[in-house]
């Protein structure tokens, strides 16, 4: 099983300046752990100590963000993109 | 001025200090950086004798402003004018009501002219040569023409069926425009996510802590218009949250240098309905906006993804303005002679 994980800048020197990464898992919350057992210290930065997303952390699957979805228990499969974005501010 | 009045970016959230850089989140909560500003040397320097002998435009603030030298980039933007609307006040029954003018910024007419002047001056003491911005239309026209006065390389990224008479206005300064088949707030997800990707200076993303400081100069414009106080009421509309947030700051940073002395006052936003998505959290008690991808309104606004700002500490509160009274308040200004494209104030007492 492989999801391809879309790594902002801020996120980048924990992972060796990749962009992408392939890490699996069946939701949200999976992709972070393994993230993290692959990257360590990329959890902390995504998630508070309760595993919750921090405030300023957007992360959608195709496209949609997550928190219009089952928020961390969002499901994920095989071929989805997920992606990490900062919260955007407008114009 | 010799050495600058701020020295360091500052998470909002954690407080973790970074360079002067082109960066504009935390890289350990994500939280927005913002420019942290030396306030007891700015107190001891600046006066409003010092503010008055200087140009009339938004730089004679600029100590405030987060850059390291001299302003380069629109010299001449903001003081625009604060009207008193003597017929508006008595249609709307207020005792006292201003408009902020700024339709007549210079160049290009919005109030987009200040934090593009800002955030261009830093970009060109950040040594970036191409900016870049991702807008619905008046900021993509600011970028361009702010950006071809500067000498930058610009490019600008807009949702592919945006009106062509926007589409024109930013092409006639020779900028890049590049069409997204997407709603704004997808193309500004994507300019998140190339940011820093190709060494360019996106004006609302990587260069978002010096571009939103320039919204300040409204809030240092009105009071001291206003005679050095602040107004009561301040009513400004939502659009993405950053003017009405930087307006509260604004007040708050002349009470703590002593340029104005300490009073209530509320900043209240406005929202248009068919595109109210902050008001409508607010009023479900809520602070997860949820974007509305289908505006339906006449005002034009941006259907907001905004999350949890700062907005919720800025006092009571957004209000929704429906489209048939919105037309009837255009009038109402007409009658008055002042025709604010973007703000409309509607205070109780002393209101701008």
């Amino acid at each position: 099983m492989s999801i391809e994980v879309s790594i902002p800048t801020p996120l980048r020197n924990l992972t060796n300046n990749q962009d992408t990464v392939q890490v699996s898992g069946n939701n949200i919350s999976e992709v972070i752990e393994q993230l993290d057992v692959q990257y360590p210290g990329i959890k902390e930065r995504l998630a508070d100590e309760q595993g919750n997303l921090r405030r300023f952390v957007n992360i959608y699957v195709n496209g949609e963000d997550v928190r219009f979805m089952q928020d961390k228990a969002t499901a994920v499969k095989d071929g989805d993109e997920v992606s990490i974005v900062p919260a955007v501010a407008g114009g | 001025m010799s050495e600058p009045y701020f020295s360091s970016l500052k998470c909002r959230e954690c407080g973790r200090l970074y360079p002067k850089k082109a960066v504009h989140v935390c890289e350990y909560d994500f939280g927005p950086l913002e420019a942290d500003y030396d306030y007891e040397r700015i107190k001891s320097v600046l006066t409003r004798a010092l503010i008055q002998s200087r140009e009339k435009s938004m730089w004679r603030y600029r100590e405030l402003l987060p850059i390291d030298g001299e302003p380069t980039v629109g010299l001449q933007v903001g003081f625009t004018p604060l009207v008193k609307a003597d017929r508006l006040a008595k249609a709307l029954g207020v005792k006292e009501i201003y408009v902020k003018n700024d339709t007549v910024n210079y160049p290009t007419l919005s109030f987009k002219d200040r934090v593009v002047s800002v955030a261009l001056s830093r970009a060109k003491e950040l040594g970036l040569k191409t900016v870049a911005c991702a807008s619905t239309g008046n900021l993509a026209n600011s970028v361009a023409a702010n950006a071809a006065a500067a000498g930058l390389d610009s490019y600008v990224l807009i949702p592919a069926d945006l009106e062509q008479s926007k589409v024109l206005n930013s092409l006639v300064y020779g900028t890049k425009v590049i069409g997204i088949h997407g709603a704004y707030d997808q193309v500004n997800r994507l300019c998140s996510e190339i940011a820093g990707k190709y060494g360019w200076g996106f004006v609302n993303v990587n260069l978002r802590p010096y571009y939103a400081e320039g919204s300040k100069s409204m809030g240092f414009e009105i009071m001291e218009q206003l005679g050095w106080e602040i107004p009561t009421h301040t009513v400004v509309c939502m659009a993405s949250g950053s003017l009405l947030t930087k307006i509260y700051k604004a007040y708050h940073e002349f009470i703590k240098i002593g340029l104005v002395p300490e009073s209530k006052f509320t900043v209240h936003g406005a929202q248009a309905t068919g595109c109210n998505p902050i008001s409508l959290a607010r009023k479900s008690g809520t602070d997860l906006i949820k974007p509305q991808p289908k505006p339906n309104t006449i005002a034009n606004p941006w259907p907001s993804a905004l999350r949890r700002t700062d907005i919720m500490r800025c006092g009571p509160w957004s209000r929704r303005v429906a489209g048939r009274r919105m037309r009837r308040m255009r009038r109402s200004l007409r009658a008055s002679s002042c025709w604010p494209r973007r703000r409309v104030f509607l205070p109780r007492q002393r209101a701008v």
